[in-house]
């Protein structure tokens, strides 16, 4: 199960370094957990139908946390002033305009993995 | 290739400006310079702010987010001083030096101050920002006397302003009548009456000669003189456009900065709009024309060099809460000019049209103003009124033989008829807007079009337009709809919760059909809260439903930080738990403790991995959560009552200490903070808190309903019960029945206004058996609620909460 498969078949190509981070069982449904990382955490997201997505824990409005947020759909609601933002696509729904960065996940069987831009290889 | 964009000033003209240019972001990187230490916010509600009916933060237009989403530099509290025109730069008064491709010079106007001696003591105000407001708003604290000079329509604001706080004000006004430049002597003198009904004094044709004072106002010296007494004196004897930074640059300037239609100045490369700008020899004060420039910078500035500004007579309204106002054009008499005029004294209304050619060309109206807009389309569109001029004067209900309703009279105008005289909003726009967008509420129509977004006159007309688009579809009295996952309003899905005997969310979704397959951030934790209150032995509480403050048991802070409150029982503490607090303080390095205004400490900006150690530690020490973060039982204050105080009649600490122990733990529809005073000097004041009691020598004082927080409101009494048993009883079962039937996120106080105080006396004080019968429901709730959730969590509950997934990277990185 992918949420991207054209998309991370084409990252995997890449430069991408596809980095193990559990398992999906450790997310609830309708819930997030999140990942540190040098440059910030990113936030992975379960749906209720068991969609994994993950994007930089960090609300285009005010940075708010959205791994700490309520997940419905396959949205995300921020928890400091409600923004609404896509787990898909990253862009803020309704009247609201603003994105944040999305990261490509692979769902092995139960093994969750997630595409950093290759920032080993940048830092050595 | 971007070029640079330096605008001087950051009022509401160049912040619309912008707000076109992003229309089609890119093509300049954009500097602002603002004088005022602040954002862009709206000029024209600061008399709101100044009475009380708004704060800053509502008249905000554009926060800061907003300038680092679009990308812009803004100096705030930085003056330019000098703008190079042969280098193109500009100097701001801190030293900083900024290039620029185009400028765009706004620098506003000026108040005009009459230069009488004394104009410069302390104590002597302008009204122009909002500096202005806030120290008016400190001089008002005193509740003393203020003279306000003008009686204009900033002058008029003012004085209301300043009278609702609490002051005794006068204005002095040269000329004969009032607002002489927007209305005829007639209603100038209608003006005056219902000002001076306030409690405002007005003196007319009063010279100002001196302001006397010695070292701060003391009063203003009339030139007959009468001394008038005063310790706040706010001039607002009118504007001139602010044009001296333009002059010293050698940019042609004559009242204003001369601009052309397409408001560029004598210099090819700078732009002026706003209150500093001259067009035909006109200058500007009202938003309107304003917005109209910002439009038309815009479109030049983005190449469009066919963009040209027009003259249009601007209605004027005045802003005083209950004084209707309308005046457009041209009223004065002439030979070659007709007018209607209509008096209805008893109802303190006056309407004047004036006519030429049998065209209106100017308009009056006080006391009643709905017909404004359709007299302002008939001038703007030249109609001849020869027809229907023996009915005009009544307005538009009364055309084409019988009275229309409102709605038809919206109805009836044209597609390019104003709406929003603000924001230059006509009516095809907004039901365009309606129908295109599929809007449906006023908050839509605001967000997306702007109309009625500014002063809020033209709301009904809004809402008319909602109306007639939507049809049935719009009824803002109709029950609304939890979210837009359902069309069941609250109400609804409580009963069937209970009625259809349903347990879980998904059947909730399943048997009242929602919309959407797992609901959202809205219905969601109203669901959850439903079935724990009404099923509280059966229901598996959903964690994923509930706002991120009840899942982490601690309060999200803006940085993503958590704020840790434990429990002080009746605010009472002692040596030992304050060092266990200390302890913690020190070992988690927490950067703030804070007294809360409930009588406990609050520790903030606890990382969110160090929750469950924190918890544990201040657990050694005996306490708990004290749900601070919950929509649940907070506080219950207290004073020291007859333990300690020479008046206390009660032991007050005792029993709030005994409702808060036998209250913890259970889940309300929003937050219930109680407090208990000993005698009726009410220390720990009780009459504002959703639940109180106030001892007195008889028994037990039952108060609730109270508000001190967006609303202020006393409390409301339920009766007087003789023991402190009994107190308890009546405390919990109003708890309960408002757990049963409020709506989610209702507070006491809301919920009392739609059921009524005598409902609620009736089924809880009144009915003795019901009574009982709430407070069973309690007790046997409280028995899975009453659970520490602290302790759970050391003990090793909802881990994953907690700890970061994974952690990865950081090895490579240090590579």
């Amino acid at each position: 199960m992918s949420v991207a498969p054209d998309k991370a078949a084409r990252l995997e190509r890449g430069t991408m370094n596809w980095i193990a981070i559990g398992s999906i069982a450790d997310i609830p449904q309708r819930g997030a957990r999140c990942v540190a990382t040098p440059r910030g955490k990113i936030g992975v997201f379960r749906t209720a139908d068991d969609r994994v997505f993950a994007m930089d824990d960090h609300c285009p409005h005010k940075g708010g946390p959205l791994s700490q947020g309520i997940v419905h759909g396959a949205a995300v609601t921020c928890p400091l002033h409600n923004w609404v933002i896509s787990l898909e696509t990253g862009k803020a729904l309704g009247a609201d305009e603003g994105s944040v960065r999305t990261i490509p996940v692979r769902v092995e069987g139960e093994r969750l993995f997630i595409a950093l831009e290759a920032m080993a290889s940048k830092a050595a | 290739m971007t070029e640079k964009l330096v605008i001087v000033g950051n009022g509401m003209a160049p912040g619309r400006m912008l707000e076109h240019l992003f229309e089609a972001p890119g093509r300049y990187e954009i500097t602002i310079f603002n004088a005022e230490p602040r954002v862009n916010y709206d000029r024209i509600m600061l008399s709101p702010v100044l009475s009380g009916e708004k704060t800053y933060e509502e008249i905000v237009i554009h926060g800061d987010g907003w300038y680092i989403k679009n990308g812009v530099t803004l100096y705030k509290g930085h003056k330019i001083v000098a703008i190079d025109r042969t280098a193109k730069t500009v100097t701001s008064d801190h030293g900083v030096t900024e290039p620029y491709d185009k400028l765009v010079v706004a620098t506003g106007s000026v108040p005009f101050i009459i230069p009488v001696p004394g104009h410069d003591l302390p104590g002597v105000l302008t009204y122009r920002d909002l500096d202005d407001v806030n120290a008016m708003l400190l001089a008002a604290q005193s509740r003393a006397k203020a003279v306000v000079i003008g009686g204009g329509l900033l002058g008029l604001e003012a004085a209301a302003g300043l009278n609702a706080r609490g002051m005794d004000v006068t204005v002095l006004h040269v000329m004969p009548t009032l607002m002489e430049r927007q209305l005829d002597p007639a209603a100038g003198y209608l003006l005056q009456r219902a000002i001076e009904e306030r409690g405002i004094k007005v003196v007319t044709k009063a010279n100002t000669k001196a302001i006397i004072g010695d070292v701060k106002v003391e009063g203003v010296e009339l030139a007959d003189g009468i001394v008038v007494p005063a310790t706040l004196v706010v001039m607002a004897v009118g504007i001139r456009p602010n044009s001296g930074l333009a002059k010293e640059a050698g940019i042609a300037v004559n009242r204003g900065i001369v601009v052309d239609a397409g408001m560029r100045t004598s210099d090819a490369d700078i732009y002026a709009l706003g209150e500093c700008a001259e067009v035909n020899g006109h200058v500007y004060g009202l938003v309107a024309p304003l917005y109209e420039m910002a439009r038309v910078a815009a479109a030049q500035l983005s190449g469009d060099q066919t963009a040209a500004f027009v003259h249009n007579d601007t209605p004027t309204k005045l802003k005083v809460t209950g004084i209707e106002l309308f005046s457009l054009g041209d009223f004065a008499d002439g030979g070659d000019r007709q007018e209607i005029v209509l008096r209805d004294a008893s109802a303190g209304i006056y309407k004047r049209l004036v006519l030429k050619d049998d065209r209106i060309i100017g308009t009056v109206l006080f006391g009643e103003t709905a017909d404004g807009a359709w007299f302002n389309d008939l001038k703007k569109r030249e109609v001849d009124i020869s027809s229907m001029r023996d009915t005009l004067i009544f307005g538009q209900a009364y055309q084409g033989g019988s009275p229309l309703d409102p709605t038809a009279a919206v109805a009836a105008l044209p597609d390019d008829a104003e709406i929003c005289g603000c924001n230059g909003i006509c009516k095809g726009k907004i039901t365009g807007a309606i129908t295109g967008k599929g809007l449906t509420s006023l908050d839509d129509v605001r967000a997306h079009t702007k109309a009625s977004a500014s002063c809020g006159s033209c709301t009904g007309l809004v809402e008319q337009l909602l109306k007639l688009s939507l049809g049935d579809a719009y009824n803002p009295a109709a029950v609304q709809p939890m979210c837009g996952c359902t069309t069941l309003g609250h109400d609804d899905v409580r009963r069937l919760i209970k009625a259809k005997g349903l347990k879980t969310i998904p059947a909730v979704m399943q048997e009242l059909e929602w919309k959407t397959s797992c609901g959202c951030a809205k219905c969601r934790p109203a669901l959850n809260y439903y079935l724990v209150c009404d099923w509280p032995d059966e229901y598996a509480d959903d964690y994923q439903s509930r706002f991120i403050n009840e899942r982490a048991h601690a309060n999200i802070q803006k940085d993503g930080t958590y704020s840790v409150v434990p429990r002080m029982w009746g605010g009472v503490t002692s040596a030992k738990e304050l060092r266990a607090i200390a302890d913690v303080v020190d070992k988690f390095q927490i950067p703030t403790v804070k007294v809360t205004g409930g009588q406990r400490i609050d520790m903030l900006g606890v990382r969110k991995e160090d929750l469950p150690a924190v918890w544990a530690d201040l657990g050694q020490a005996g306490f708990v959560s004290g749900h601070a973060y919950a929509k649940g039982l907070r506080t219950v204050k207290t004073c020291v009552g007859s333990d300690w105080c020479r008046f206390g009649t009660q032991d007050s600490t005792g029993l709030g200490i005994r409702i808060e122990k036998f209250m913890w733990g259970s889940w309300t529809p929003a937050k219930v903070k109680m407090a208990v005073s000993g005698c009726p000097r009410n220390c720990a004041e009780a009459t504002c808190k959703d639940v109180g009691v106030v001892c007195v020598d008889s028994g037990y004082e039952i108060h609730f309903a109270g508000a001190a927080g967006l609303d202020i409101k006393g409390t409301e009494v339920l009766g007087l019960v003789k023991t402190e048993d009994e107190a308890l009883e009546v405390i919990v079962a109003l708890v309960q029945m408002y757990r049963e039937q409020a709506r989610y996120l209702e507070r006491i106080y809301k919920w009392t206004k739609r059921v009524g105080v005598a409902e609620i006396k009736r089924q809880v004080l009144d009915d003795v058996e019901r009574r009982r019968a709430f407070f069973d429901r309690f007790v046997f709730s409280q028995q899975f609620a009453q659970v520490d959730p602290w302790s759970e969590r050391v003990s090793g509950k909802d881990k994953h909460e907690f700890r970061p997934m994974a952690t990865v990277g950081f090895a490579e990185a240090a590579e």
